[in-house]
């Protein structure tokens, strides 16, 4: 239904959509609110004031070995949050990898959408499944299996490239987890065995674009690598868009995979020490609440701020309004 | 007549360069998959070998050891000897000795010794594929696996059913009834799923830990009892599918919302509840972060992921048993989806292409 239906519609009944009036319009509402209530009770118990005490409680001293002992601290924690050299590696660790593994997996969630939904694939149904499988893995049980895989003596990986001529597995071999460039895309390996939903929901995307619009195409001439740019990407848009920010959210909070391998020890060279992983150590292994309020908000702004710059973009390259099936 | 042959020859070229296209793209795929999925090759056959097989950087690929022979009451060592015809016998070693030795074969003993002119040390030994399945044993007993699933089930199972009803009626109250902020509010819920919730855990795990929840599941029971946002979402996607006249017969009837939403709503929307089902199942299966934190290290509690990753600071010098231990943590969620896999994908459908 349009928005115009919709007014028209509201303007009949005599009313703005969303303000019912008489009795029967005040039972409905009492009854939405009824149904709804567990979320709201919810949202103000776990979100909205949890929120709030995070920011007060970033003005504190507080300590958890020592909680009597708690003083007002102004804006001490916000001003050693930003003076905290660990705040900063942990934001360029985390950019790094943001930089890295985001455009990364957008596109092989998209590559192995294409190849799914391509015409020429046989045993569709098998791909898919298979495809998908490592996403249903257990993601500690994922770490631990590609930890091993990517052992730089034994691993079938260093092995694999060996097979090329390079010497991978010898002393001077490739060590996944000592370099901190390496250890990014072993990160990244371990991310794309999660990638199934993307490829999914890009998938679902791909069979809702109009095949007319690809004959059409076809009878002007275009090839392959134009339809892509001129039709499928442009309607796919949106669905990579939502990829797109979930995946960023998510990236942001980066914090099992590292935390699995490395705990709070940053190796190698401070690259797995995400924003989170700082937090964390900060707030609850140290036991510093107010420091990690101060850090928690820190990185609510972080992620305020960057999904914010993702919709402001969006009006550049999302395409909405087509009719979509 | 010669216009009739052309076409067909065209139609017969075009099918083989379908025939030619499918079959690319199939092996690539194919290649593809391998690639994708070899991880989970060599954690397999890591988890059948032995601690020597593990760290050799020289062994096979696959789980092998050295064949024996028992001959005379004794382990024999099993060799690829050249025999001077050329052939090469797998023969088991019974006298060695410096130039000469006498060997038997393994498959007909009954045939007597064969006495093999040369340096038996210069031999190769046989190997033979030798799958430790003991090793699932040990790491079962190791990580006490039966407590960590146990454990996992119960976490995952309370809160599966916590959230599915609390979000099943959140979800059914914004899908049908009309009320002012309903937009508002639905909007609310909805930037809940982007907000991080680091920014709430340091006052909750104050409060958690002041009422002497820490070291119990309670913080990760509770909150499921308030709905989800992914989940308030997906419902209430299906709940606007399910046409209104059935609900409008149930009212004509004289059954009020509650009755409605579970005589009408809730039967029909069974698909639909058997995905978020699922999804939350592999949600708390998978769930680290919350139970590390509000666990508080209490060991005796753990659910599976972090019991495996304490467990693999622990064994780091025995990754057969790590990989053993992981391959038994992935099996039920994946044979579940195996099962389940078809409701599985439509759920994921659901939440990325109808925003």
């Amino acid at each position: 239904m349009s928005d115009f239906t919709e007014a028209v519609l509201a303007a009949r009944r005599g009313r703005r959509p969303g303000r019912p009036a008489g009795s029967m319009a005040r039972r409905e509402a009492r009854w939405g609110y009824a149904f709804i209530s567990p979320w709201i009770i919810g949202f103000v118990l776990f979100w909205a004031v949890p929120i709030g005490a995070s920011l007060v409680f970033s003005t504190l001293d507080f300590q958890l070995t020592d909680p009597d002992a708690t003083t007002f601290a102004g804006g001490s924690n916000w001003e050693r949050a930003l003076s905290d050299p660990d705040t900063w590696t942990a934001l360029a660790a985390t950019f790094r990898f943001t930089v890295l593994f985001l455009p990364l997996s957008l596109v092989v969630a998209l590559g192995l959408a294409l190849l799914l939904n391509s015409k020429h694939l046989k045993f569709t149904g098998l791909f898919r499944l298979l495809f998908f499988m490592p996403s249903m893995i257990p993601l500690v049980a994922g770490i631990l299996i590609w930890q091993q895989v990517l052992n730089p003596q034994t691993g079938w990986v260093n092995r694999l490239i060996g097979l090329t001529g390079v010497d991978a597995s010898g002393s001077d071999g490739i060590r996944w987890f000592d370099n901190p460039v390496l250890v990014l895309f072993a990160f990244s390996f371990i991310g794309l065995w999660g990638i199934g939903n993307s490829m999914i929901v890009n998938l679902a995307g791909l069979q809702g674009i109009p095949t007319e619009l690809y004959e059409a195409a076809a009878i002007d001439g275009a090839g392959w690598w134009r339809r892509l740019r001129s039709i499928t990407l442009p309607l796919l848009s949106p669905v990579m868009f939502y990829n797109l920010v979930i995946g960023s959210v998510l990236i942001l909070q980066y914090f099992v995979v590292p935390w699995v391998l490395f705990g709070a020890s940053g190796r190698p060279d401070g690259a797995s020490r995400f924003l989170l992983v700082h937090f964390y150590q900060e707030a609850f292994v140290f036991g510093n609440m107010g420091y990690g309020a101060a850090l928690a908000w820190f990185i609510f702004l972080v992620v305020a701020v960057f999904t914010g710059l993702l919709f402001g973009t969006a009006r550049y390259w999302v395409h909405y309004g087509t009719e979509r099936s | 007549m010669t216009t009739d042959a052309t076409l067909t020859d065209a139609a017969v070229r075009r099918k083989r360069r379908a025939l030619l296209l499918s079959l690319c793209t199939t092996l690539g795929a194919l290649l593809l998959a391998a690639v994708f999925l070899m991880p989970l090759g060599y954690g397999a056959a890591t988890a059948l070998k032995d601690k020597d097989g593990v760290s050799d950087p020289n062994a096979a690929i696959l789980p092998v050891s050295a064949l024996t022979f028992d001959y005379e009451g004794e382990e024999r060592d099993v060799y690829a000897v050249p025999m001077p015809d050329g052939e090469v016998r797998d023969l088991a070693l019974v006298e060695p000795g410096r130039e000469s030795s006498v060997f038997v074969d393994p498959d007909d003993p009954g045939a007597g010794t064969v006495e093999w002119e040369g340096r038996w040390r210069t031999l190769e030994p046989v190997t033979g594929l030798d799958p430790q399945w003991g090793n699932f044993a040990e790491a079962w007993n190791t990580i006490d696996f039966l407590r960590l699933i146990g454990w996992t089930l119960m976490y995952a199972l309370t809160t599966m059913v916590f959230t599915v009803v609390s979000s099943a009626v959140v979800a059914y109250g914004f899908a049908r009834f009309r009320f002012p902020g309903r937009n508002l509010l639905f909007g609310l819920l909805m930037a809940t799923i982007l907000l991080p919730p680091a920014v709430t855990l340091v006052p909750k795990y104050a409060v958690f830990l002041q009422m002497g929840w820490v070291g119990t599941y309670l913080p990760l029971i509770v909150p499921q009892l308030f709905a989800n946002a992914f989940n308030v979402f997906l419902l209430r996607q299906y709940f606007l599918t399910i046409p209104r006249e059935l609900e409008e017969a149930a009212r004509i009837d004289g059954a009020g919302p509650i009755r409605t939403f579970l005589r009408v709503i809730v039967p029909q929307a069974l698909p639909a509840l058997t995905a978020v089902s699922l999804f939350h199942f592999f949600y708390a299966w998978n769930d680290f972060f919350e139970p590390l934190l509000y666990l508080a290290g209490n060991r005796e509690i753990m659910p599976i992921g972090v019991g495996l990753s304490y467990f693999s600071g622990v064994y780091s010098a025995e990754p057969h048993l790590i990989l053993a231990a992981s391959i038994l943590a992935l099996a039920l969620p994946v044979v579940i989806f195996l099962v389940a896999q078809r409701v599985f994908i439509r759920g994921i459908v659901v939440t990325g292409v109808d925003k």
